[in-house]
């Protein structure tokens, strides 16, 4: 399998504060891992340094075939990416000026110059994917937070990513809404999507993970199939992470 | 007023006011030609003082401070008679005008701008430059707009700002609102009648400005977007 994410050796500074420290990852087309860890260890930062949000400082990062200079260098490589890899944020992050079929259609249109009816053909098509297909004219305030990550993951499919990033996209939901979004997921990770997902539902990783991945104070201490990660852990940190977030 | 025996002779104001309509056309001229001007430059060094190089930061952070920081009657004086004497040729009433306007509202614009992009969380450029848009596109499609409509009820009270401050002019001799009741009193000496309607002028136009601004929040508050 080829692989579309390959990470190695990669350091990441916030000013002195050591963010990320040797990593070493690869996601091959099709897998879906989970990347589990405490607040604050990395996690977002690695996978944004993945869509060039983070500039990374020392290593190499080559996400389908484009190597990511250091420090934010070679735009060019950076655009590609862009365009082969979604983004799911924690907030949505929908553009609240413009209605759901608007959120959806403006990169289609823009970056890949789609036409208008054929770029709201899809949306729909996306929409009623995602569960939401009576939804497209409103405004994105008008929906719950379940239907806005919804509409998120539209907007991302839109472009028709190589590969899915989500940052804790369940977090900033109420408890009743987080299933509807974890479906679609699990939904786009059957179909083939790969997929790197922060989360902290663990029960979601157990079951949909191909490869779990603890980090841990910005490091990989521990990574492997989800049964093993989960029911065997062998770093001692995993083990205290998981007796923590498993208790309740 | 019992002391003086003054009585208010509303025949005098009344009487002064198809005279003082002349001033109202080039009260509002300058006004909307200035703060159009004004505008135009307050988006380039707004956006020039967001830039990341210092080269375009400097000219823009400097020209804010210098117009913000002093008096704009000081600087109409400048234009209209300090001016022609760099450029070797007298500058029109109207013109010097039109430019202080711009050059001064343009310099509170300008923070305008700047804190109306600013305000707008990063988590929008994010998602924009994530989807492949460039930062350009992004900022076109995404943050502009969106700044734009908090920035309607600031724009509108510099044009309120901008529409009383054209009752300086006076001083070069644009004939706007001030300067022809100061032309009509001399000739009446009914100056408490005329400033009043010279006044009741100038409300005539803020007061609709300021229910239209009232309006327009009201409404961004309703439907928070
Ligand atoms: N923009 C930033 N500037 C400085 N420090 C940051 C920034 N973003 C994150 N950090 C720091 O980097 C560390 C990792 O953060 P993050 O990747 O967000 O962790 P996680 O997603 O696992 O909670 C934290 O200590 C955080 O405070
Ligand atoms: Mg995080």
């Amino acid at each position: 399998m080829s692989s579309i994410v390959n990470i190695q050796g990669m350091n990441k500074y916030f000013g002195d504060h050591h963010v990320l420290k040797d990593i070493d990852l690869t996601v091959d087309a099709g897998e879906v891992v989970v990347i589990i860890g405490a607040s604050g260890s990395g996690k977002s930062t690695l996978i944004r340094c993945v869509n060039g949000l983070e500039e990374y400082q020392q290593g190499a990062l080559e996400v389908d075939g484009q190597a990511l200079a250091v420090n934010g260098g070679h735009q060019q490589a950076l655009n590609i990416i862009r365009q082969e890899v979604g983004m799911v944020f924690q907030q949505f992050n929908l553009f609240p000026h413009l209605t759901v079929l608007e959120n959806i259609t403006l990169a289609p249109m823009k970056v890949k110059g789609i036409a208008a009816q054929q770029a709201q053909e899809t949306a729909h098509r996306l929409l009623e994917r995602v569960g939401i297909g009576n939804q497209a004219q409103k405004y994105p305030t008008q929906l719950s937070g379940g239907q806005q990550q919804r509409v998120a993951i539209a907007r991302s499919l839109a472009m028709e990513p190589r590969l899915m990033l989500f940052d804790e996209p369940t977090s900033a939901l109420d408890p009743e809404m987080i299933g509807e979004v974890l479906d679609v997921m699990r939904e786009l990770a059957s179909e083939g999507m790969t997929m790197m997902v922060v989360t902290h539902e663990m029960g979601f990783a157990r079951e949909v993970a191909h490869r779990v991945v603890y980090v841990h104070e910005g490091c990989i201490v521990e990574e492997g199939k989800p049964e093993d990660v989960f029911d065997r852990p062998q770093n001692e940190r995993t083990q205290a992470f998981l007796s923590r977030v498993l208790k309740h | 007023m019992q002391g003086s025996g003054f009585t208010f002779d509303w025949q005098a104001a009344v009487d002064s006011l198809p005279y003082l309509i002349h001033g109202l056309p080039w009260t509002l001229l300058i006004s909307f030609g200035g703060l159009v001007v004004g505008f135009l430059i307050g988006v380039l060094a707004g956006l020039m003082s967001l830039a990341r190089t210092p080269l375009l930061r400097w000219p823009a952070t400097a020209y804010i401070e210098i117009f913000r920081g002093t008096p704009i009657l000081v600087q109409v004086l400048f234009i209209f008679y300090g001016l022609p004497d760099l450029l070797g040729g007298p500058i029109n009433a109207i013109t010097a005008g039109i430019a202080a306007i711009a050059l001064n509202s343009g310099a509170y614009i300008s923070e305008v701008v700047r804190g109306g992009v600013k305000s707008i969380d990063k988590g929008q450029r994010e998602a924009g430059v994530s989807l492949g848009l460039s930062r350009l596109q992004t900022f076109r499609y995404i943050i502009w707009p969106q700044a734009l409509r908090r920035m309607i009820p600031p724009l509108g009270n510099q044009a309120i700002v901008s529409i009383k401050d054209t009752s300086l002019f006076s001083v070069i001799g644009v004939g706007e609102l001030v300067r022809q009741g100061q032309l009509y009193i001399a000739t009446t000496f009914t100056a408490f009648e005329v400033y009043f309607m010279v006044a009741v002028l100038y409300l005539a136009i803020t007061i609709p400005l300021s229910i239209i601004l009232r309006w327009y929040e009201r409404r961004g508050q309703v439907s928070a977007r």
